[in-house]
């Protein structure tokens, strides 16, 4: 019997490196076997393994109809993100995945869409916005309310001029403003009530923190927005990201196979519990 | 046959047989002043005559006054450590220049036997065969360890200490999962053994062994004896809507008041025969071009179990021991469709103050009335 063992990866190269600023990098990876598939949904995520110092969960940040590729943007903080982002064109990593749950996009189609993103947020979002591109005449309005601490902590700059004409509004809100910031100042949650939509036939995604993603769900309830149309995107500690290490638990859900997209709905009760 | 006797003399054909068939045993055996589980070679390697007192923190050897060979309870091993090493390696890496290689690890492929393994803990294995073979993914170690696998159970004549397998209603009496099954008669004048196969593997073990059939009586006395291990059981954990019970009650008093005591060491995680968490290691050698990863058993008690960016989800011992209870006897219903907890005890005697996971449950379930 010739079993397959779920925890090994597989060797990926990296054909692109892009730092998105100071210390986030967007890599685009190419599997060494043209056998690996590189088919993800948008909201999964994969287990990235930098030789020798660890594995990190990360979630896929490009165009899923890609045929060839995988991109994936990493804010190096840790050890194992720190050995990613040392990485050049051409270097070897280990990747398994694709893993979860994924952001409900057929359940969106008809609807308005509102994307919610703070700081390195955006990148589990952007497979939506490429998503909706391919296919945009089934989408109503999309809107994608955007935040960061401040303006050089926005990511994917160069693409939106590509989404605005696809016809993808975009409203930005900083933390702290900088000299040539003229946009809008505090947090995301103030940008929701400006937003032109019809709540009954309105869908939104949403990934930041879990204070944001919460106080974000809050602000487009009060606009009448169902919260079984509000889904987030929730991190953990993750080992295996297949259900076997038990770090990921959050309350009854596993976050590597149930999540990390939830319906709003089904979790609010939980994201009231301190320490979870 | 269907149910049969072994004589104590001739206890040592079980092995022999055991053996012939291609299977090493593992089982009871005293070491550093426990019973726990390891290699066995002959029958004279299991406690024989000596007995576990267990309460509440404390466990101790004691001497019997027959010379039972499974006159004891359950001690500080589980048989997980065979299924789900403490430590395994899970996969060798090679960097040559800019290729990777990945190298998966050799299985299992021994067979191994568990002889004298209680009706709590075969539900404890059928817990973590849900766990490691019932989803999407299987585990291959597992997987392979346990098709390997002959289960030799012995049902329970005595509670132990800390037992509350009647309330779980996972024994004492073992039902299911099992290959053969065990109970010692033991009197005076007689030392005997009645056998029941559960599997067409156990009757073809049982076709090897110098037997006899079982009279009615003889059959009565494996129910005298579960009978007498269930009224013997001092606990008691009432498991009606429990999963509600605690998920309703997750900011109760109560787990402030046990955060006091509890000393987050993780000892309950370690002993307990379904916990199932683990972490990975990463090595590399000098060189830098050959690494490893391995899985360690790991618990929920330790601040590094919650880490994300910018520190642990769970930092207060409140939550951490909230997380583990909870799990065990509630969101293990919601992820398994079983409770995580077998009643076999391990956890009160194994913690160092003694919390007691059917006095913390029944305290909040209390409160409430």
């Amino acid at each position: 019997m010739e079993l397959v063992d779920p925890m090994c990866p597989l060797p990926f190269r990296v054909q692109k490196v892009s730092w998105e600023n100071s210390d986030v990098v967007t890599l685009d990876l190419v599997p060494e076997s043209s056998s690996t598939p590189t088919k993800f949904q948008p909201g999964q995520f994969s287990m990235l393994y930098a030789f020798g110092v660890g594995e990190v969960p990360i979630s896929h940040s490009g165009s899923p109809t890609e045929p060839s590729r995988v991109t994936h943007t990493i804010r190096t903080v840790g050890a194992v993100t720190n050995a990613i982002g040392k990485l050049k064109r051409g270097d070897t990593l280990g990747l398994r995945g694709p893993y979860g749950t994924a952001w409900p996009l057929k359940e969106a189609q008809g609807k308005d869409i509102v994307v919610g993103a703070g700081g390195l947020g955006m990148a589990p979002l952007r497979p939506i916005l490429y998503s909706i591109a391919q296919e945009r005449e089934k989408f109503g309005k999309v809107a994608l309310v955007y935040g960061a601490r401040d303006p050089k902590d926005f990511l994917f700059k160069d693409e939106w001029e590509v989404w605005k004409k696809n016809d993808i509004e975009i409203h930005m809100v900083v933390g702290q403003s900088t000299s040539d910031w003229k946009g809008h100042v505090g947090h995301i949650t103030t940008l929701i009530p400006r937003l032109k939509l019809e709540p009954e036939k309105t869908c939104a995604f949403l990934c930041g923190s879990e204070i944001m993603m919460r106080f974000t769900a809050f602000e487009l309830e009060k606009r009448g927005v169902s919260k079984s149309h509000i889904s987030i995107s929730l991190e953990r500690n993750m080992k295996c990201a297949i259900g076997f290490c038990g770090h990921c638990q959050y309350g009854p859900h596993f976050i590597c196979k149930d999540g990390p997209v939830f319906a709003f709905d089904r979790i609010e009760e939980l994201m009231r519990i301190r320490e979870l | 046959m269907e149910t049969a006797i072994l004589s104590r003399e001739n206890f040592g054909a079980l092995f022999e047989s055991l053996n012939k068939l291609g299977y090493s045993i593992v089982g009871p055996t005293i070491k550093d002043g426990a019973i726990i589980y390891d290699r066995l070679q002959e029958v004279s390697d299991l406690p024989i005559g000596w007995t576990d007192e267990q309460t509440a923190g404390k466990y101790r050897l004691e001497r019997r006054t027959d010379e039972a060979l499974f006159g004891y309870n359950v001690g500080p091993h589980s048989w997980k450590k065979y299924l789900f090493p403490p430590r395994r390696r899970l996969w060798k890496a090679n960097r040559d220049g800019k290729t990777l290689k990945i190298e998966t690890e050799s299985l299992p492929e021994e067979k191994l036997a568990f002889l004298g393994v209680r009706a709590c803990e075969i539900q404890a294995i059928l817990v973590q065969d849900k766990v490691f073979q019932g989803g999407t993914h299987k585990d291959p170690y597992y997987q392979t360890q346990r098709a390997r696998l002959i289960v030799i159970a012995a049902n329970c004549t005595e509670a132990g200490g800390t037992c509350f397998c009647v309330s779980m209603k996972t024994g004492p009496r073992c039902t299911k999962g099992f290959d053969l099954v065990i109970t010692e008669i033991l009197e005076a004048s007689r030392h005997e053994f009645v056998l029941e196969a559960g599997t067409p593997t156990g009757q073809e073990l049982l076709a090897h062994l110098p037997v006899r059939a079982a009279t009615p009586q003889e059959e009565q006395r494996v129910d005298e004896g579960v009978a007498n291990a269930a009224r013997q059981m001092g606990r008691h954990l009432d498991t009606s809507g429990i999963k509600e019970l605690l998920q309703r009650n997750y900011e109760h008093p109560r787990w402030r008041e046990v955060a006091q005591r509890c000393l987050t060491c993780a000892n309950c995680t370690i002993v307990c025969p379904t916990c199932f968490c683990s972490t990975v290691e990463d090595t590399s050698d000098l060189t830098g071009d050959h690494a490893e990863r391995w899985r360690n058993w790991d618990s929920c008690f330790t601040m590094d179990f919650s880490h994300v960016h910018g520190g642990s989800v769970r930092s207060s011992p409140l939550s951490r021991y909230r997380q583990w209870m909870t799990h065990k006897l509630a969101s293990w219903h919601d992820q398994f469709d079983t409770s995580g907890c077998v009643g076999c005890g391990r956890c009160i005697t194994w913690c160092p103050v003694g919390i007691d996971i059917t006095e913390e449950t029944n305290a909040i379930r209390k409160s409430e009335s």
